[in-house]
């Protein structure tokens, strides 16, 4: 009960301040940007990742600024535990001072006041033009005089491709979604399927919606708009749906070993996917060496360059930290600092947030796996065509797992991708009121 | 333990059959994960995804181990320490408590003896899992949390052990023979120590075993209170490892055999401790 109502006035103080946000810098309550002042002497802080090998990376950082050491903590990813555990360590009191935080559950951690605004801290506001568009909106939403996190990393999408297949077959690399179908029926002819249709990236499936120029939440400043069913999100299901009905996609689920087993024999053809997918192709079918490409993602309408997002985080200042000023400083460094985006990538693959990062040395090169092709230059180009506005609801975890149920229903042969749409979007709005959070009838 | 004595009455075929096939099958069922993880475990990364799962590819066991020791400073080899120490000293001193109070409840009368073992009893309903966050919220108060106590403190107290040592105490532990040792002139925790301790044996490495696996697999308390992978147990680390497989492929061999590694300890210790186990068990069915 008590959670119940303190989540209420958080949600309303959110509320509140995104109202005012719309005519005036005025923030009020909590929301308000606190005075970032530095600390006298030697400060230490706590930064709870579960990117690998960050801990070379801060490493860097405790060399160059013996006065403000970090001390890397870890666990599990986001959704496997470690948010859960920021929830608790918040209302215990002893959460880290920084910690990594996925966009999409960026506004959770709002509506609940886990996050401080570090705008007022030095450096921070000025380093908005720094970052790709899109990604400043997820960590400011769109509030005035706020910033509740720093851009890290993204997903910018594109269409990975069996180039020699596609080549012995003729057929032309899609650059529409028309195109894109009708290749799925020539290479369906041929025995292959052009892709697989995952039933638990759900955020995929976002990512979709995203670049049709859908979204499935916003927020007016009063309450929560969904908008699951948007025109352009069930435009995107209907066109898989299609797919799917004609049996011209796998249902291999996703991220298993029978389904790096399509890619690895040659039986799936395509992957629409992000930046560091490049990865799981090369590590999960090691046989198809060469053979691949990176073309942009198949568009609505001809001549059109919209690209869509999957994954990305940030990293935030949890509330109640000690030090938000060298937190802020520490968050900056390690999201911006060539060497640190540089050690980032090669560590973990993680692709910059910010615009000069694209231009990294690192991601310059061809890459062998993909024929000697230099495929970040598609991505930074994705990255840039990504539609600013998207916005992630607060309970994304519950919408996910929703609309997972559908599309698993869809692929077992009952229901269409739409109607898990409507399942999710009726769900969700349930989980919000369930949460007391405003949602727009 | 089904074999069947000479002696003893003759089972018809039918049933046997019955019998054998039903045990088979659970051997079968029982044994193949374990099986398949020792198979994926001498495969190279190429051979995990394109061989069948079952039988051998290129063996390459001892290299996979190695990049497992070679992996973040073998911080694996570490998760491994600690499971042992908190599973290992965690259940001998839990089954020293556990032992002592069920001897108490057992062999001395007090007032409020019967009310202490139903709150014990009680405490047998209790999921470890649904004390984890108020423990966390409790070790908060002490700044506590992400420590080695954290983790090895709750795991000292097992209420199903102290019924099982009651049980066994009362029914193992002659009243005579503590009478006879207090007319000796020993005192009541010479007793315990000399006398109760070797008749209970059985029963307490029943529940040194149970309490063993069970801090061993306990997952949820470690991941609750643990943000130091320094003090990780080897759960907790393959469980981290394998929610990072998407961004770092590489990991998925490591996760692989550092699960089949981790699974030795414990086939040690049942192997190690299965006969007096047995007697255990065989010493309360005769009674």
């Amino acid at each position: 009960m008590q959670i119940t109502n303190r989540k209420r006035i958080v949600a309303l103080g959110v509320l509140a301040t995104l109202t005012l946000a719309g005519c005036s810098t005025t923030a009020g309550g909590d929301t308000a940007a606190a005075d970032c002042a530095p600390a006298d002497g030697k400060v230490e802080l706590t930064f709870t990742s579960w990117i690998p090998g960050i801990e070379d990376v801060v490493d860097i950082w405790n060399e160059k600024n013996p006065d403000i050491q970090v001390t890397v903590q870890t666990g599990p990813n986001g959704n496997g535990g470690t948010y859960k555990n920021f929830f608790n360590q918040l209302s215990a009191g002893n959460a880290p001072d920084l910690g990594q935080i996925e966009y999409d559950a960026l506004p959770n951690f709002r509506v609940q006041d886990g996050l401080e605004n570090i705008a007022a801290c030095e450096g921070v506001l000025d380093s908005k033009d720094q970052f790709i568009d899109w990604t400043w909106n997820q960590v400011t939403f769109g509030e005035d005089e706020a910033v509740y996190a720093v851009p890290q990393d993204t997903g910018p999408m594109a269409l990975y491709y069996r180039a020699d297949l596609f080549e012995a077959a003729g057929i032309p690399v899609p650059t529409t979604w028309d195109e894109y179908a009708a290749a799925a029926v020539t290479i369906r002819e041929q025995g292959g399927y052009i892709t697989n249709f995952p039933q638990n990236d759900v955020n995929w499936f976002a990512g979709l919606v995203w670049q049709a120029g859908g979204q499935w939440f916003s927020n007016d400043g009063d309450a929560w708009d969904v908008t699951l069913e948007s025109d352009e999100s069930v435009k995107v299901a209907d066109y898989w749906q299609g797919l799917i009905e004609d049996d011209l996609v796998s249902k291999v689920p996703a991220w298993t070993d029978e389904w790096n087993n399509a890619y690895n024999t040659g039986s799936d053809w395509t992957w629409i996917s992000a930046v560091w997918g490049a990865n799981s192709i090369s590590s999960g079918a090691p046989d198809t060496a060469g053979n691949w490409a990176v073309a942009p993602m198949p568009q609505w309408n001809a001549g059109e360059n919209a690209a869509g997002n999957w994954g990305g985080s940030s990293t935030a200042v949890l509330k109640g930290s000690d030090h938000p000023y060298e937190a802020a400083q520490f968050a900056l460094w390690l999201n911006t600092d060539p060497e640190a985006l540089t050690a980032l990538n090669q560590g973990a693959n993680l692709y910059p947030a910010t615009k000069e990062g694209l231009k990294l040395p690192v991601l310059a090169d061809g890459v062998e796996f993909y024929g000697d092709q230099p495929i970040y230059d598609v991505f930074a180009e994705a990255a840039a065509q990504t539609n600013p506005d998207f916005v992630w609801g607060p309970t994304m975890t519950q919408t996910y797992a929703d609309v997972a149920d559908g599309f698993g229903g869809v692929l077992g042969g009952s229901g269409t991708l739409a109607e898990a749409l409507k399942t999710g979007q009726s769900k969700t709005i349930q989980a919000l009121e369930a949460a007391a959070i405003p949602v727009k009838k | 333990m089904t074999t069947v004595q000479t002696k003893g009455p003759r089972e018809k075929l039918a049933s046997r059959t019955a019998a054998m096939i039903i045990m088979g099958v659970s051997t079968l069922y029982f044994l193949v994960p374990i099986w398949w993880l020792f198979i994926s475990s001498t495969k190279d990364r190429a051979d995990f995804g394109s061989t069948a799962g079952l039988w051998f590819a290129d063996f390459n066991l001892f290299e996979n181990i190695g990049a497992l020791a070679a992996y973040n400073d073998g911080v694996y080899f570490r998760w491994m320490l600690n499971s042992i120490l908190y599973a290992g000293a965690g259940a001998l001193l839990g089954t020293l408590f556990a032992a002592m109070a069920g001897y108490a409840l057992a062999k001395y009368h007090f007032p409020g003896r019967e009310i202490v073992f139903n709150v014990v009893l009680g405490g047998v309903l209790v999921p470890a899992t649904a004390l984890a966050l108020p423990l966390f919220l409790i070790f908060s108060q002490f700044n506590a949390t992400n420590t080695f106590w954290s983790v090895f403190l709750p795991s000292l107290v097992s209420p199903f052990g102290v019924y099982l040592a009651r049980i066994f105490a009362a029914a193992s532990v002659p009243d005579e023979l503590l009478e006879a040792a207090r007319l000796d002139g020993s005192g009541e925790i010479r007793t315990f120590f000399t006398v109760s301790r070797r008749l209970m044996t059985p029963a307490l490495v029943t529940i040194f075993l149970f309490q063993f696996v069970a801090i061993w697999n306990n997952f949820f308390l470690p991941l609750i209170m643990l943000r130091d992978q320094e003090f990780f147990p080897v759960t907790l680390g393959l469980y981290a490892w394998n929610t990072q497989v998407n961004q770092i492929p590489e990991i998925r061999t490591l996760v692989i055999v550092g699960a089949f590694l981790s699974i030795i300890p414990l086939i040690i210790a049942f192997l190690s401790l299965q006969r007096f186990w047995r007697g255990g068990l065989g010493a309360g069915s005769v009674k």
